[in-house]
């Protein structure tokens, strides 16, 4: 657990806020007065998990930083609704870098402020860089590797929802098995993405031994922002890999992002966890354990699972793989927990 | 135009872009009903005093309760908390113990000598209440509220009515019975004992404006059967009634109780603390059929109650009474077997019933009674106009929850009558069930159990069963709270929008949308935890 969850206050630290916490322990969001670091009007799609999810995170990465960040963004969903020429829905410092060299460019921003401060130019002005999961694991992943080898000074996130749905949703490698996408179609033998290929880049982030690495979804307002939180009081490389469910992309209600996200959490499909030094610090346990079909069934791009002829050995390797992470995480719900 | 290469157009805002205008549908905050305010027969807005109960302000919490029961600390020990039965939270793991934080805010504004807000303006009308049971105290208590006169005739030397002279100490303390009469009169309500009323005619003529009947039901209904002379054949409410005499009623060592309900329950406990070896309870249906609530059963088989299931009465004797077994039917009604048994009995309760004493009513044209009640409209108007009447004599269901609720409801009736308008009940929002509800979000907390006294004292004294829930526990009870239907500003929908089009005003004003930006996506009804935001259809 990255933070201590109140109990029995009614909601706990469950809702985004709770009238009856002191305001010192309300969330970020929770305050009338938060930076809305990215703004109203921007172009997202209905219920875009990524917007949200950029919210949280940068407007947490903020109040941990006292207002002083620049943002790298590389190109795709999220730099493209947020900002189309003229206008701007950021309300910090953001430069729009390639979509592959995301993390190159703010590793290059964080040097030139490293030898302004040596000259006595500027105060202490942190570096987040920030991608959808196209820009990270596949298009930028050799910048941000050679990011986290040379332990750089920057926080970067990445917003994962599953493809290139800025383009209209093509495969990337963090794509789940057996979804169906504009070039892993639902045809053939065996329809949708494939198994056994992809990556998990949180993962690859803790093999580079980096300060901090963690996983957090738009469905745990309480975990992502204490997660920022904690990035933000370390110096060097940091990682955090949120889940943003994508309505376009994934086939879903509008209204049912943070559902979906809570959903992958609590059947095992996306691991929450934060780490050390290569090692896991915590994780989020799983709290009402659910089989995978909850999470499959509402998404359009598992249609084919659930067809005349359900593809049972499909859905039954996807929740060997839930099972997988529910044991190597450790995920299972434990007394005591929340 | 010191513009660097290529670049024509100032920096803008996306706040010019109004993505209101993409929205099919949009959010509205909503009231909806809670389950328990459904199910409270007295029409108490729980939800609303447990909102002030949460954080820890009582004193706001009683005064909201107040608006609609000024009797909470004796609801809090006799309701049978039928909102608990409705409770959404039993769907997420057992219900709130409304009734315990109800007695506790009851017992707190006891303690601490809370009063009444002052009534509105006197407006000079004046209302006759016949009787003190809970049904006369609500509707003084309304009335007076709404600046009217109300000045109860009750026939007994104290006030209270059934709640005095029915329902057993161990129950009821007779202490917080008085202090919530205490403060009635305090109030303004004038209570004149040991008055009978036996016209209500001539009180209309004696310059009262309107009557409001609560004389209850305190006549027990009898069963033939035949008995030696020897043998005591009591009824119920005799008995109840005589326990707040100086003397306790002589009921012997083996006392047999007739009947189901939960006055033959309490008769029955009531003779175990006499001192009784044995009370038994002759009962000629089956306990799933038995009107008495199923918790006071319980109670009274652990204290040693015992109970003879499907057997009637058939005669009793010097020292022993006969009993006939019965068998139920395919209808599932009792039928007589031919089987006989005898048992010891030193006396016999009766417990089968009471009739109201509807004497008072003579000659009043108009009114109508059917089936030993008497009949009433909407707003509780008898047959006669100007005539009002609840409680036992009016309603099938006879508890003092239901008759609180009928005094409140006719004082509102009598309210329009005296202004010569119209009454008409306020509208109903629509229920909050629980699947327009989005649990996940209360934390996991069981309910708080109130201290049951030890059987031993049980048994032999009147000292109250259930004890009562203290500061930390009882908060804790009204936190456990969904607030089903009813914002109670968990920031939930304005965190969770991802067009930050949701403007939070500050505690106690909760959240409007800003539709300039809101593009409908429906997550905030979604994700409000306590169903208060609805998606309608925008109408082009």
């Amino acid at each position: 657990m990255s933070f201590q969850p109140v109990k029995f206050y009614q909601t706990g630290t469950f809702t985004v806020g709770n009238r009856l916490l002191p305001p010192e322990e309300r969330s970020v969001q929770a305050s009338a007065k938060r930076y809305n670091s990215i703004n109203s009007g921007h172009r997202a799609c209905q219920g875009c998990g990524e917007a949200l999810g950029a919210r949280y995170a940068i407007d947490a990465a903020m109040e941990a930083a006292d207002g002083q960040i620049i943002a790298a963004n590389a190109t795709g969903c999220l730099e493209v609704f947020s900002t189309p020429y003229p206008e701007t829905s950021w309300q910090i410092p953001w430069i729009h870098s390639l979509f592959g060299n995301t993390a190159a460019v703010a590793t290059g921003v964080a040097a030139a402020l490293k030898v302004k401060r040596q000259k006595g130019q500027g105060g202490d002005v942190r570096v987040v860089a920030q991608g959808g999961d196209g820009g990270t694991t596949d298009i930028g992943f050799g910048c941000l590797s050679g990011m986290f080898e040379r332990n750089d000074d920057v926080l970067y996130i990445c917003y994962d929802n599953g493809g290139y749905m800025n383009t209209g949703v093509q495969r990337s490698s963090a794509t789940p098995p057996a979804a169906r996408t504009a070039t892993t179609m639902a045809v053939g033998p065996e329809p949708g993405n494939v198994f056994g290929q992809g990556k998990f880049v949180p993962a690859i982030a803790m093999a580079h031994d980096i300060p901090y690495v963690a996983t957090a979804t738009v469905a745990d307002l309480r975990d992502l922002e204490a997660k920022v939180r904690r990035a933000m009081e370390i110096r060097g490389a940091r990682y955090i890999h949120i889940l943003v469910p994508c309505p376009l992309g994934w086939g879903t209600a509008s209204h049912d992002t943070i559902r979906m996200a809570r959903l992958a959490k609590e059947t095992g499909i996306f691991p929450v966890f934060e780490a050390e030094h290569g090692e896991i610090k915590s994780v989020l346990t799983i709290r009402r354990p659910l089989p995978v079909e909850e999470y499959l069934r509402p998404q359009k791009r598992y249609a084919h699972l659930f067809g005349k002829n359900p593809a049972v050995e499909t859905i039954a390797h996807i929740q060997a793989l839930a099972d997988r992470n529910i044991r190597k995480y450790r995920l299972e719900a434990r007394q005591g927990s929340h | 135009m010191d513009k660097p290469f290529a670049i024509t157009l100032d920096p803008g805002s996306s706040l010019a872009n109004h993505t209101g205008s993409w929205r099919t549908f949009r959010p509205e905050y909503v009231d909806r009903l809670p389950p328990c305010n459904v199910a409270c027969p007295a029409g108490e807005n729980i939800q609303a005093w447990l909102f002030h109960a949460e954080s820890g302000d009582y004193e706001a919490a009683w005064r909201s309760l107040v608006e609609n029961n000024p009797l909470p600390a004796i609801m809090g020990r006799v309701c049978y908390h039928p909102c608990e039965g409705g409770c959404n939270r039993q769907h997420v793991d057992a219900a709130v113990g409304i009734n315990s934080v109800e007695r506790f805010l009851g017992d707190e504004a006891n303690k601490q000598g809370w009063q009444f807000a002052p009534p509105a303006a006197a407006s000079g009308k004046r209302v006759l209440v016949v009787g003190s049971g809970p049904a006369g105290l609500s509707a003084a208590y309304h009335l007076t509220r709404m600046g009217h006169k109300a000045v109860i005739h009750e026939a007994a030397p104290l006030a209270g009515g059934m709640m005095r002279f029915g329902i057993p100490k161990y129950r009821l303390p007779r202490e917080v019975l008085d202090a919530e009469i205490n403060r009635l009169v305090e109030f303004g309500v004038e209570i004149q004992l040991q008055t009978k009323v036996s016209d209500v005619q001539q009180a209309l003529k004696d310059g009262f404006d309107a009557v409001f009947l609560g004389v209850g039901a305190h006549i027990a209904k009898r069963a033939y059967i035949p008995a030696g002379d020897a043998n005591k054949v009591l009824d119920a409410v005799a008995v109840l009634r005589g326990m707040e005499d100086h003397d306790a009623p002589m009921l012997g060592r083996k006392v047999v109780v007739y009947g189901g309900g939960n006055t033959a329950i309490d008769v029955a406990r009531t003779a175990k603390r006499l001192g009784a070896e044995e009370a038994i309870i002759v009962y000629r249906r089956t306990r799933d059929k038995m009107p008495a609530h199923d918790f006071e059963v319980e109670e009274a088989l652990q204290e040693g109650i015992s109970i003879k299931w499907l057997s009637t009465i058939k005669e009793a004797g010097e020292s022993d009474i006969m009993v006939e077994k019965m068998a139920l039917d395919d209808k599932g009604f009792p039928q007589p077997t031919g089987e006989f048994e005898r048992i010891e009995a030193d006396s016999v309760v009766l417990a089968l019933g009471q009739d109201a004493d509807l004497a008072l009513l003579e000659n009043v044209p108009g009114l109508v009674v059917e089936g030993g009640m008497i009949q009433v409209d909407g707003g509780m108007m008898t047959g006669h106009p100007g005539v009002f009447a609840g409680g036992d004599m009016a309603g099938s269901e006879r508890t003092v929850t239901v008759a609180v609720g009928h005094g409140k409801k006719a004082a509102r009736a009598i309210d329009a009558w005296l202004r010569r308008a119209e009454y008409a009940p306020a509208e109903k929002h629509e229920v909050a069930t629980i699947e327009r509800m989005n649990p996940w979000y209360y934390s996991d907390a069981p309910k708080t159990m109130r201290p049951v006294l030890d059987i031993i004292r049980r048994q032999s004294t009147f000292e109250e069963v259930l004890g009562g829930l203290d500061e930390n526990n009882a908060l804790f009870e009204a936190r456990r709270c969904m607030s089903c239907g009813n914002c109670f500003e968990c920031d939930n929908c304005y965190g969770v929008c991802p067009d930050n089009a949701v403007i939070k005003l500050g505690p106690g004003k909760r959240f409007k949308f800003n539709f300039d930006y809101c593009k409908g996506c429906g997550i905030c009804a979604t994700e409000c935890p306590c169903g208060a935001i609805r998606m309608v259809a925008e109408e082009n």
